[in-house]
């Protein structure tokens, strides 16, 4: 019998191509946004809000991972921004690997931005670096108080929080201080912004933040 | 369900070590689990039994090991469990929490043949 001490991190590949993506952003400049939510909860709609007030003001392109479909992609290229779709064929969420691929096929001159909206799910798209330099994860109030508690390591990853469906606050049980309140706990760093998707109010903020995060990555390139 | 994507990963580092140390048949796994990884044991071992057709994993115990969540206060340095996802210093109610434990994803050891 032999006994082999190995140590090894399970998720260590994924970094190495996490770590070779993230080295190639930066050569461009490209600041990366990793996308994340349940599904449901308005990822797509909070995108195409985002595409349309950054218009005219950054170069912006688009990852649709999904797990069979191209419908989200379809969405997004009809705001005639570039977009590449990665089917994951039944896994739960984007990986490094997966990423590679993708960059090939965009033209990355002159790109500000990069979003990367990855699969609906709390769960596993936590645990995969993509290379990106942010995380959103976007929560709808209909979604329900409990969620940042019964998912906290999403919550742990991201940078920001978008409470999205603002507006149908009055038709749920959503009680949206002890939400942040509960956001916080798990990570006091985060920038939590207010919107509606839906009636494309409360976008201001969290435009804000993006163009400076895409500021400071253009600077340190 | 990422438990599937996460066994393939422990199960190519295990096919890649058993190669570089003539090892034909694996016996035991010890993989180390950080509860924050959300990754279910049960789940974990089921995923596992995809891959027990293999010659190399046939007899193949595979043995988790969890790790609870811990965080030490940047503020007073107090370390201690994280208890219902509450990253807030018992001590002293810091919000500044540094995670030490509970990330944990590893292939400690393996044994074979």
């Amino acid at each position: 019998m032999v006994k082999v001490r190995l140590a090894a991190p399970v998720l260590q590949q994924n970094e190495e191509v996490a770590r070779e993506n993230r080295t190639f952003f930066q050569k461009h400049g490209i600041f990366v946004l990793n996308l994340m939510s349940s599904p449901g909860s308005g990822k797509t709609s909070t995108l195409e809000r985002t595409i349309e007030h950054l218009a005219g003001s950054l170069k912006l392109g688009v990852i649709e991972g999904d797990i069979y479909t191209t419908r989200d992609a379809e969405r997004i290229e009809a705001y005639g921004v570039p977009v590449v779709q990665i089917n994951t064929a039944g896994a739960c969420h984007l990986d490094a690997r997966m990423i590679r691929p993708a960059l090939e096929d965009f033209d990355f001159g002159g790109l500000d931005l990069l979003i990367i909206e990855n699969v609906g799910n709390l769960v596993c798209p936590a645990e995969f670096d993509l290379g990106e330099d942010a995380r959103a994860v976007v929560l709808s109030v209909a979604e329900g108080n409990d969620k940042p508690l019964k998912y906290p390591l999403i919550f742990r990853q991201a940078q920001v929080v978008l409470i999205n469906k603002i507006d149908l606050l009055p038709y749920t049980d959503c009680d949206l201080s002890l939400l942040e309140k509960d956001i916080r706990a798990i990570n006091p760093d985060l920038e939590i912004f207010r919107i509606s998707a839906r009636e494309n109010t409360g976008f201001s903020p969290w435009l804000s933040w993006l163009k400076e995060q895409v500021k400071i990555k253009k600077q340190k390139a | 369900m990422h438990e599937l994507s996460l066994m393939e990963n422990v199960v190519a580092t295990l096919r890649a070590s058993a190669a570089e140390n003539r090892i034909k048949k694996i016996t035991r796994i010890q993989l180390v689990v950080g509860k924050l990884t959300m990754a279910v044991p049960e789940a974990l071992q089921f995923a596992f039994e995809v891959f027990k057709e293999e010659d190399l994993f046939k007899s193949a115990v595979l043995e988790i090991k969890e790790e609870p969540v811990r965080g030490e206060c940047k503020e007073c340095q107090h370390a201690f469990e994280i208890k219902d996802y509450e990253f807030l210093c018992p001590s002293c109610s810091s919000p500044q929490v540094k995670l030490v434990g509970g990330r944990e994803l590893y292939i400690d050891f393996y044994e074979g043949d």
